[in-house]
């Protein structure tokens, strides 16, 4: 343990605070949700939310991309849609999309 | 009993097993990297190597966990902890929104359904078509992403520095990952004004609140599509 903690108890207290908010967090939606079984808008929002929360993840994990790191990240991104469009297969799209930013950031990195 | 007897068991329950296995092995390829990169975050911060499968049980949230050896080591004081809890996992509350939960039978399964409703699983089985789906595959693309995380966490701690600088690209795999479940999300509904919408609260995000892109986006995400429904639905009366 790093010499600026206190202790055990203490890292695990900060443990539990997180675990809680965040269990509290991933529970809440559900239960406002018991209220509104079944209503057209949670219908409405299951089929709209995940394609467009999926891209916004992607945006995330690309923010710090800058000016050493676009062209791999561009070349990996093109050639996971491209395999995938062709294939579609997940594994199969993730892996090649992989390998292709890994290379490419060998060559221009 | 011998596995291959086990496989060629027609039994539901084993075919719904493979099945989240075979959903969830892509993301586990993306997840390994974060977790090998954690658990070394960990013990070079000055924590033993079991410290990691404590904090990713007792977290579970990827982000937050990185962040937890910063605020742990500096002991921050537990109401400071709970808020910045509270700021990087916000954007949970949105995949309740659109999760299956209503698929998961039992008490306990359902807690742990909500408890590992993390960015990836989410990833995983939202926009897989409802038909196609139980609550047995739902859970066990979650058991086996916690179960890449976790382990992969401990094996971080236990080599620590003897890792090879390349493994650094290997976190691609979770933007490769990503994109390509936007296209999956997007078959299953070919709604072309969402993702377009999504598109652009993300660049905002990105432009106001770098740090807090996720939060950000995903929030304002969220508002549009609850504009455009209240829109339709005034339209559709009118």
């Amino acid at each position: 343990m790093p010499e600026t903690v206190p202790g055990a108890g203490y890292v695990l207290g900060a443990l539990f605070v997180m675990f809680v908010v965040t269990v509290a967090l991933r529970a809440a939606p559900f239960l406002a949700l018991s209220v509104l079984e079944g209503s057209a808008v949670v219908d409405f929002l299951g089929r709209t939310m995940p394609a467009g929360v999926m891209l916004i993840l992607v945006m995330y994990t690309l923010r710090d991309v800058d000016g050493s790191t676009w062209l791999p990240a561009t070349v990996g991104l093109v050639g996971t849609v491209a395999v995938h469009l062709w294939r579609r297969s997940a594994a199969l799209s993730t892996v090649v999309g992989t390998v292709l930013y890994l290379l490419a950031s060998l060559l221009w990195g | 009993m011998r596995a291959d007897t086990l496989m060629s068991m027609p039994d539901a329950r084993t075919t719904q097993i493979r099945a989240g296995v075979a959903d969830s092995w892509a993301v586990g390829l993306g997840l390994v990297p974060l977790g090998l990169a954690f658990g070394v975050v960990l013990t070079q911060g000055g924590f033993d190597w079991w410290w990691a499968p404590i904090f990713s049980t007792v977290i579970y949230a990827g982000s937050m966990e990185f962040l937890a050896v910063g605020l742990v080591t500096a002991v921050t004081p537990f109401a400071s902890v709970a808020v910045a809890t509270l700021l990087v996992n916000f954007r949970h509350v949105f995949y309740g929104l659109s999760f299956p939960l209503h698929l998961v039978r039992g008490r306990f399964a359902r807690l742990y359904s909500v408890y590992a409703l993390t960015d990836e699983s989410y990833a995983i089985v939202a926009p897989k078509p409802r038909d196609g789906l139980t609550g047995t595959r739902v859970l066990t693309v979650q058991v086996v992403c916690q179960l890449v995380w976790v382990l992969s966490g401990v094996v971080g701690a236990l080599v620590g520095t003897v890792l090879p600088a390349g493994l650094t690209g290997l976190e691609f795999a979770l933007t490769a990952l990503f994109a390509v479940l936007a296209i999956d999300a997007f078959r299953a509904n070919r709604d072309l004004p969402a993702p377009a919408i999504a598109v652009v609260c993300g660049l905002v995000a990105l432009v106001v609140a770098k740090e807090q892109m996720l939060v950000v986006g995903l929030g304002l995400f969220v508002v549009c599509l609850l504009v455009r429904y209240l829109y339709r639905t005034k339209v559709s009366r009118a």
